[in-house]
């Protein structure tokens, strides 16, 4: 695989630590709509075996196939946008929340600016979403902050509920 | 058009072990399955749209069970895109019927879109699906239950039934359904088993 692919900037989200968080908590499918953030993971899935990637075309969907997924036995995640995790509104509550389906929702954060002002409305109402549906989250900005996969999970599994990780960083510069 | 039970009843002898998600026709499954363990008849129901996923999801977990679905077609309208995931897949497992009314029985009996012009058949197989059939009577489809039923899938069963309108509020629907979800989510997980426990309510 093409080195400059693989290896992330200091201070960016590395892909391969990502799917590494995937496999060290027992991830079998991601369900999956892409964004261009997440292009570069989305190469590092489809090439390991351990993963079964299956993409939906409507975000929605991803909420009810996950669910479907979890009660044969599997351990999905969902790979969204803020922008689709907001369509899904009522797939997030009725299929994941009232069903209690501990998944967990890596969702590319959309707009997300860290010091500057947010000028995309997808970003500002990302937290605010979350927050009315009472869904956790925890936000993962560099490679640093990679443990925090794993945090989500183990609350998923703890609460039986969706739990969100927010990725505040394009995965930009290495992916081709 | 045919009566929603009368299909059922014609079905079940060939459900086998079959795990079942009944949708809109868990009502009258619930008197007709033997095995109710098999059966994910969910009330109140998860969101529209979403049931032909979450049976994608569970022919994909468990692709040594037959997986058969009761659509509506106003379930797939929602999300029609779901039929290229499926087929992308091709769960062998899996046995798609849509039950077809041409309109939301639940909320009065408007029409869907374009009610009475859509060739889901036509859509399940442009989307990939390698099998797909439509009945609008019941002889026709007595005749071919069975030999959908013993080739692999995915197949995709368009069935027109008779609209049978059950527009009650909220609060004063269900009630044909004594087991709580998270029973019937226990109860399949078991039979399937898989010993972590589920906990909705």
């Amino acid at each position: 695989m093409d080195q400059a692919m693989t290896q992330a900037p200091e201070g960016e989200l590395d892909p391969e630590i990502v799917l590494a968080e995937m496999k060290k908590n027992g991830v079998t499918h991601v369900v999956y709509l892409p964004d261009s953030e997440t292009n570069s993971l989305y190469r590092l899935m489809q090439a390991e075996p351990s993963l079964q990637v299956i993409p939906v075309s409507r975000e929605g969907m991803a909420f009810s196939l996950a669910t479907g997924l979890w009660v044969g036995g599997k351990t999905p995640m969902i790979l969204i946008q803020n922008t689709g995790m907001m369509e899904s509104g009522d797939s997030l509550r009725g299929w994941t929340m009232d069903l209690a389906i501990p998944v967990v929702m890596m969702v590319g954060y959309r707009g997300w600016t860290r010091h500057g002002v947010t000028r995309d409305s997808a970003a500002v109402f990302t937290e605010r979403f979350l927050n009315a549906f009472g869904i956790n989250y925890y936000l993962v900005e560099t490679s640093s902050d990679a443990p925090r996969i794993s945090t989500a999970f183990e609350e998923a599994a703890r609460t039986h509920r969706p739990v969100a990780v927010l990725v505040g960083d394009e995965y930009h510069g290495f992916n081709g | 058009m045919f009566q929603m039970a009368e299909m059922l009843r014609i079905f079940a002898p060939y459900r086998g072990e079959a795990i079942v998600f009944p949708g809109h026709a868990g009502r009258e499954w619930i008197h007709i399955s033997t095995r109710p363990r098999r059966d994910v008849s969910l009330s109140p129901p998860p969101p529209m749209g979403g049931q032909a996923a979450f049976a994608c999801g569970l022919a994909l977990a468990q692709p040594g069970e037959k997986v058969v679905l009761f659509d509506s077609e106003g379930n797939l309208l929602m999300n029609l895109g779901i039929l290229a995931t499926i087929a992308q897949h091709a769960p062998k497992n899996l046995y798609h019927f849509m039950l077809d009314n041409e309109c939301y029985a639940t909320t009065g009996g408007q029409p869907v879109p374009n009610a009475k012009n859509i060739a889901y058949d036509v859509i399940a197989r442009g989307a990939g699906y390698p099998r797909a059939f439509a009945f609008e009577k019941l002889e026709d489809f007595s005749a071919n239950v069975a030999s959908i039923m013993a080739q692999p899938g995915p197949v995709f069963v368009a069935l027109k039934v008779v609209p049978e309108i059950d527009h009650k509020p909220v609060g004063q629907k269900g009630g044909w359904q004594k087991r709580t979800r998270a029973q019937i989510l226990q109860e399949l997980r078991a039979e399937l088993g898989i010993t972590a426990p589920s906990c909705t309510s």
